[in-house]
């Protein structure tokens, strides 16, 4: 009944859909795309901010320790970059990030500083493989490091929301006591769980850094953090359940680099020409037209990696943007969707 | 290659002049311009919305004229100053999933995808080049003189009516390159893939506008049907003239095949400055045509949005004015009807002949442009 009805609309309000208009009344009122409207603002530390979500009803939920694209415009133009939610799974009408501001980093700056209680973020279907097992094992052991805590802390409030009585140990490192982040919440939830241990570690200010005293007994582990900390736990526990960000690739100026087509599987080495030429010389037929960046019809996703636009010299180095090949050339290594 | 007026070098320096113009306009691109487009949408939408809700009431006399009017307005909405400048990547930069060019679909008959590749690529990289410019004519006029005279070219103001009140469908059936089927260098089956596109997204047209709304309104459905109509003739009517404006009024130039061999990059938009033509007007003219009154702006920059062209239209006018180029504009009346005498003229064998009336409005310092401004 409602694909049908649904169906209908889509051709009374075609060709534009019926979220076209649906967003001019209320812009959380489209019911194929899903967003989320800011509801409170807090900052735990000097260098964060935590935001109180509530997504649409488009909004298709996530698992604890997934990540979420976040599409947020600043200045006309939309910028998306993927968080892992802090809050429990389970309540699709809640989510809550928590973004640490990274140096350079135009989206976290703007979350933390420009946006508003009230102001509309554009959401991404949940993806990631970190999450626990379905039931979750009985002892679990939660690591995490800087801003890595928000998926294991999901993957806690998750577990313990739903009942779990096993030991549950708590992790995080930080490299000083002003970059802990949900201690209060932490230690509110240790009083109410006594399965709950909790420990807050501060690197730089005379804690030692992971250690098989910190982890206490072998168990089901998880940890999300930089490399190192990750490499420390496989150390003691092989087939940890591991996640680590991947640092935003460094735009050179010059158009060297290997270029990856990730539909293909094919490679471009180190070479000379537009990112069409090259994609062309590696036996690619991708569609195009002027060659000379007017008509956009070579326009094409950039997955990873950093271009460079001739026309504008203008560098895109964020993940998932689209670039029109003709005129881009590559600064640094490049994944292309072709 | 070297022109009767503007030398190698000259050519190379107004590419960099344009060029710096289109980078420092790229550059100051934000907020504004989102807001622009977003407000013009949201018009559209609203005018989409009254219109069909009046019509539904089309039995009233006021009604079905209200309705009728903002339905046509929100056709012409969406087709001109929205569909056509969202498709040609103007607002990319935006990455709104719905302001994407390679996504977007508007309220016409014609595929965005068809029109992606007949307009985007083959008009605006072949600007004015016979033989290769399917814009010339749309493969059943005769618009130039250069174009060979044969026995149907008698019915061109005939065929020019029809394509004005069918224009929509005449957009949509473009890329079926329906003269080259008939001269049999391609065949049906070539154009099948077109074909089938036309047909599902036509047929959607057809059945929201002359089925299903009217259907809604019960008893009140001839009221439904005539004024769907109504709007997508007057938009269909008005898109031609604009359109037809661009590049045929008397003054603007055309190309062969060879001129444009090896062009480079300021060669482009020269021949994109001596083949497009103005429209002046008032703002809300400006902004119904599409800012396609800006024709010639927006044949230099098709992909920066077409609410800047006016704002960029006097510093290209001085460059035209340096360089001592043509830069053709007037009012509606008098380029279209410059248009329409070609059409009549061309229906039969010869030349174009003299213009009864100066139809450009030619900086008065600038030295007349020589009748070959391209020839090698």
């Amino acid at each position: 009944m409602f694909t049908k009805s649904a169906a209908l609309a889509d051709l009374l309000l075609g060709p534009h859909g019926v979220d076209r208009y649906l967003e001019l009344i209320r812009p959380t009122l489209t019911v194929r795309e899903a967003r989320a409207v800011v509801v409170a603002k807090r900052h735990q530390t000097a260098r964060s901010v935590t935001l109180a979500l509530r997504p649409n009803a488009a909004w298709q939920g996530f698992r604890a320790g997934q990540f979420v694209p976040v599409g947020v415009e600043i200045d006309g133009v939309r910028h998306t970059r993927t968080f892992s939610p802090a809050n429990a799974a389970g309540n699709r009408r809640e989510l809550e990030l928590t973004v640490t501001l990274r140096a350079e980093g135009r989206v976290s700056r703007y979350l933390r500083e420009g946006i508003r209680p009230g102001d509309v973020l554009h959401l991404g279907r949940a993806q990631g493989e970190f999450v626990l097992p379905e039931p979750p094992p009985g002892r679990l052991i939660l690591v995490s490091g800087g801003s890595g805590i928000t998926p294991v802390l999901s993957m806690l409030r998750t577990v313990l929301a739903e009942g779990h009585d096993g030991e549950i140990a708590f992790l995080h490192y930080a490299r000083t006591r002003a970059d802990w982040l949900y201690r209060p919440e932490l230690e509110t939830l240790a009083g109410r769980h006594p399965n709950l241990r909790v420990r807050y570690l501060a690197t730089r200010e005379g804690d030692r850094h992971l250690c098989a005293e910190h982890l206490g007994e072998p168990a089901y582990a998880a940890v999300c953090g930089p490399p190192p900390l990750i490499e420390a736990v496989r150390q003691l526990i092989p087939d940890v359940l591991a996640e680590t960000f991947t640092p935003p690739s460094v735009a050179g100026g010059s158009g060297e680099g290997a270029v990856h087509f990730t539909l293909s599987g094919r490679t471009a080495g180190a070479g000379d020409g537009s990112l069409l030429e090259r994609a062309e010389a590696a036996g690619l037929q991708p569609k195009f037209g002027c060659r000379m960046g007017i008509c956009h019809t070579c326009t094409c996703r950039k997955q990873a990696g950093a271009v460079r636009n001739l026309l504008t010299g203008e560098v895109s180095d964020a993940p998932d943007e689209d670039i029109q090949l003709c005129i881009s050339v590559p600064a640094g290594d490049v994944a292309l969707e072709l | 290659m070297e022109t009767a007026m503007l030398t190698e070098t000259q050519i190379e320096e107004l590419g960099q002049e344009l060029d710096a113009l289109r980078n420092r306009v790229v550059a100051d691109l934000g907020e504004r311009d989102a807001k622009y487009i977003r407000n013009v949408i949201k018009t559209q939408r609203g005018l989409e919305i009254v219109g069909r809700a009046l019509l539904e009431f089309g039995w009233l006399p006021p009604a079905w004229l209200g309705g009728t009017a903002a339905l046509s307005l929100s056709k012409i909405l969406d087709n001109m100053e929205i569909g056509h400048n969202v498709m040609h990547g103007q607002y990319d930069w935006m990455r709104d999933p719905a302001l994407d060019s390679k996504r977007f679909e508007w309220d016409t008959a014609c595929p965005g995808d068809q029109w992606r590749h007949s307009h985007n690529y083959m008009h605006h990289t072949h600007t004015n080049v016979l033989g290769k410019d399917r814009d010339i004519g749309y493969g059943i006029l005769r618009m130039s003189e250069d174009q060979p005279w044969r026995r149907r070219d008698l019915g061109n103001p005939l065929y020019a009516l029809l394509l004005a009140l069918f224009f929509q469908w005449g957009v949509a059936l473009h890329d079926l390159e329906i003269d080259r089927i008939e001269s049999g260098e391609i065949t049906w089956a070539d154009k099948r893939d077109i074909l089938r596109a036309t047909w599902h997204k036509g047929r959607r047209q057809v059945l929201k506008d002359y089925a299903l709304f009217p259907l809604l309104a019960g008893p009140g459905a001839p009221f439904v049907l005539s004024g769907n109509l109504t709007a997508n003739l007057i938009r269909n009517v008005w898109a031609f003239m604009i359109i037809f404006c661009g590049h045929f009024p008397e003054g603007t130039h055309e190309f062969s095949e060879e001129e444009v061999e090896n062009e480079t990059r300021g060669a482009w938009y020269l021949r994109q400055m001596l083949g497009s033509a103005n429209l002046t007007g008032g703002r809300l003219f400006h902004i119904l045509s599409g800012n396609l009154s800006h024709q010639i702006e927006h044949h230099l920059f098709p992909d920066i949005p077409a609410h800047r062209y006016g704002e960029i239209a006097t510093e290209v006018r001085q460059v035209c004015s340096r360089y001592g180029l043509p830069y053709n504009t007037g009012p509606l009346h008098r380029q279209f009807g410059s248009v329409v005498r070609k059409i009549v003229r061309l229906a039969l064998p010869g030349g174009a002949g003299r213009p009864t009336e100066p139809a450009t409005d030619r900086d008065p310092a600038a030295p007349e442009p020589a009748p070959e401004l391209m020839a090698a």
